[in-house]
Order: C-alpha cells, then structure tokens, then sequence
C-alpha cells in the first residue's frame, strides 16, 4: 500500500506527471476573477469565499481523471486488480495521492490568494482549516468518479459531469464556514457538517470506486 | 495435483457467451497451451482464469494468492526507469530482489533507463521479468512473446522451464512452439452460441 502511494507520488512528480497543474489553475482562475467582477474590495470581500472554494473545486476536478485512466490505458490496472493488494486498498492510495499532489498544495497557496481577493483577515484561519478538511472529501469523491468512468474513452467530460453535483455540500460547507468565519459568526454547525461529509466519502467511497473498477475491467 | 482445475465454465465478452463447456486442470510442474484462432475466446478465457471477469457458468477452482497474470499491455510507466517498475511490482508482491529477474531477461544493462525508452522488445522482456518477482505459482499469460526477437524467445522459454522445473504451473495462449512437453487445449470446438444473449444490461449501462 505504501509503495502505491509512494509509486503514484513520484510518477505525479516526474515529467508529465501533472502535478502543479491544478495549482496553476487555481492560481490563474482566482486572479481572474478581480479582473472580471473589478477592483471594488467591498464586493471582492464578499465574494471571496465563494470563489476561493469553487477554484479549489475545479483545480482538483482537473487532475481528476489521470487516477486511474493512465494504469487502465498502459494495463497496469489490469495487473494491479489481480495483485495481492485489495481493490478498495488501491483505491484509497490512489485518492491519497491525488490529494497530496493537488488538495495540499491548494491549501497553501489559498490564504495567499485569499489576499488578490481582500479576504477578511478573521477568514484565513477557517479558509485553512475548510480546506484542510475539504479537500480529501473531494479527491475521494472524485476517484469514485474516475473509477465509473475508467473504461470509457475521452470519459473526462462525463466524469465532471457526475461528480461536480456530488461536491455541492462540500462546497456549500466550505464556502459557509469561510463567510460565518469573516462575519464573526459561530461555524461549528458547517464544520461538522463538511467534517461528516469528508469522513463518510473517505470510509465509503473506496468500496463503490473498487466495485466499479471490477465491473469495468470485465 | 492440479494446482488449477475448471468445471463445466462457459464465458462471455461484451454480454455474448464466446466459449462453453471447458474442462481442465493445470498441475504442479505442466504447461497448458491454448490455441484457436483470432476472436476464439483464449483472451477471455485468461482474464476469467486470472479472476478480472467472473464466469457466465461453471467454476475455476484456485488456490488464493496463486495466480500472476501477463497481459498484451506490460504495465509499465514510462518515466519510472525499468529497475523502478520491478521494484514496485517485487514490492506489491512482498518480494524483494529484483537482480535474478533482471538476469534472467538480460536487462541488467537497461536497469537505469527510463522503461519510456526502451523498444517493444525490451519491454515485453521487462513485463516478463515482472512474472519471476511476483513468486507466484501459476502464470497465466497472453501471447507473451508478441515482438521478442529469437534470442528472447529463448530467454523467456529459459525463464519458464525453471519455473516448471520449480514446480510452477503456466497456462499460456500463443502461436509458436515454444519446445516444452504441453497440453495442448483447442478452443475452436467449444465455441458458444452466440445468439444466447445475457449480462447485456451490464454493457448498455456503461
């Protein structure tokens, strides 16, 4: 299990490996957006939270069909399905990986863009910890999606069309938690909530993610 | 002792059975070889013996944990060099020395080459070597000398006649005669009826 997590790690590091991809376009995506609403910090402020969620949203939906596309197309999925490693084992390093490479960078980089947007300085903390917990909700979630659409060719745009609905209440949360944080309000209510939703994709997901694995190596 | 037996199995690709009504076992130290021409059903019947695909009817009796599966693509990654892809695979396996894998296909030369790099031949001989760090007893393996030149050939059919002397067991689909005492399986007479649809379902939902 390790030397997955470890294998995926450093294809996703090497040449080609796509990792800094979602960065960038969170990063390009965010300063895009005072350039399109204007400079007007009261409305970027308000705003901020929203946007900074829905960037790391599509930043991850990015990377997300190179999990298991890439093994099923040189056959490495094939080979790792009759491997003695449990499907659903895979599945949960796979997402593990894709969260480190894209979910962990994004949660760095987000206070400083939190700044081009004139995020309310009580926000930071809550950006930090909504998206700390957040985002593996959205790579685990998203493998699922991968995994339904391994076999298909060019399944990408369906794959975001299957999961993008499946992140509204990460999204919701998040972005609630951030604005309640700004405003001075209590945020536990939200916070748990985006905390049940990440624990329960983490614990769940892997299994239906193998289950259509199976069904689509047949 | 048969180390893999199956009874009565009937198979299916794409929801349209290809073959029915296979009986055989594979013992410690025996080489099954599977023939039949193009679309026959030989590929199938390997991935339904190496457990991705579950059988229309009949069973595969197995021991767990005994079967390594070579398929046309070799599951390599290409920006990981080739000594870096057999580690992997020694370490899912729980194996550790990747050298007499190495030896074995002569890439003891290409062990820090990027597998991107490498020719058809090279690879191919690089999936193989993956088989002799699995440890597994069993190898199923489909059309595994597609682009080794004569000299390869010989290395793989070195490779495997240590197995079968180690008491491994292989079940192979393949053209050429690779000058082992074998059983010879035809699959042509077993071919199914293909009108008989079912598990449909499963291919119009995906």
């Amino acid at each position: 299990m390790i030397r997955l997590l470890m294998r995926d790690l450093i294809l996703a590091l090497r040449a080609g490996g796509g990792f800094g991809l979602g960065l960038g376009f969170f990063l390009i995506l965010v300063t895009l957006v005072p350039f399109g609403v204007g400079p007007d910090s009261e409305r970027l402020s308000a705003i901020a939270p929203g946007v900074l969620w829905v960037g790391a949203l599509l930043a991850c939906l990015l990377s997300l069909d190179r999990i298991f596309a890439l093994d099923y197309e040189d056959g490495s999925l094939d080979l790792l399905a009759t491997a003695p490693v449990p499907l659903e084992g895979l599945v949960a390093m796979k997402a593990l990986a894709h969260w480190i490479t894209t979910g962990l960078p994004l949660v760095v980089a987000a206070p400083m863009l939190g700044v081009l947007l004139h995020l309310d300085g009580a926000a930071y903390t809550w950006l930090i910890v909504t998206l700390l917990i957040g985002t593996p909700a959205l790579s685990f979630i998203g493998a699922f999606g991968a995994a339904i659409t391994v076999g298909l060719k060019r399944g990408g745009l369906l794959m975001s069309l299957l999961v993008l609905p499946l992140y509204i209440p990460t999204l919701i949360f998040g972005a609630e938690v951030v604005r309640r944080g700004a405003q001075g309000f209590d945020v536990m209510t939200p916070l748990l909530m985006q905390g049940g939703i990440s624990a329960g994709a983490i614990a769940l997901l892997p299994f239906a993610a193998a289950a259509a694995i199976r069904i689509s190596l047949r | 002792m048969s180390i893999l037996s199956v009874t009565n199995l009937s198979i299916a690709r794409g929801g349209i059975p290809v073959l029915e009504g296979l009986n055989f076992a594979v013992g410690t130290g025996e080489v099954l070889v599977l023939r039949g021409p193009n679309g026959a059903g030989k590929t199938t019947l390997l991935r339904t013996l190496a457990g991705l695909q579950p059988p229309l009817s009949g069973t595969v009796t197995c021991a767990d944990d005994a079967v390594a599966y070579a398929a046309h693509a070799d599951g390599l990654k290409s920006t990981l060099t080739a000594a870096e892809n057999l580690k992997f695979w020694a370490g899912v396996y729980g194996g550790g020395d990747i050298e007499p894998a190495l030896k074995a296909f002569d890439l003891a030369a290409l062990a820090d080459r990027l597998a991107g790099n490498l020719s058809a031949g090279q690879k191919r001989r690089l999936g193989l070597a993956r088989l002799l760090v699995t440890g597994r007893p069993v190898w199923i393996l489909d059309e595994p000398t597609v682009s080794l030149d004569a000299a390869s050939v010989a290395l793989f059919a070195a490779a495997v006649a240590n197995h079968i002397a180690q008491g491994g067991a292989l079940i192979v689909a393949t053209h050429i005669d690779l000058g082992f005492d074998a059983q010879v399986l035809d699959v042509a007479p077993f071919r199914a009826d293909p009108q008989v649809m079912s598990g449909a379902f499963d291919e119009a939902f995906l």
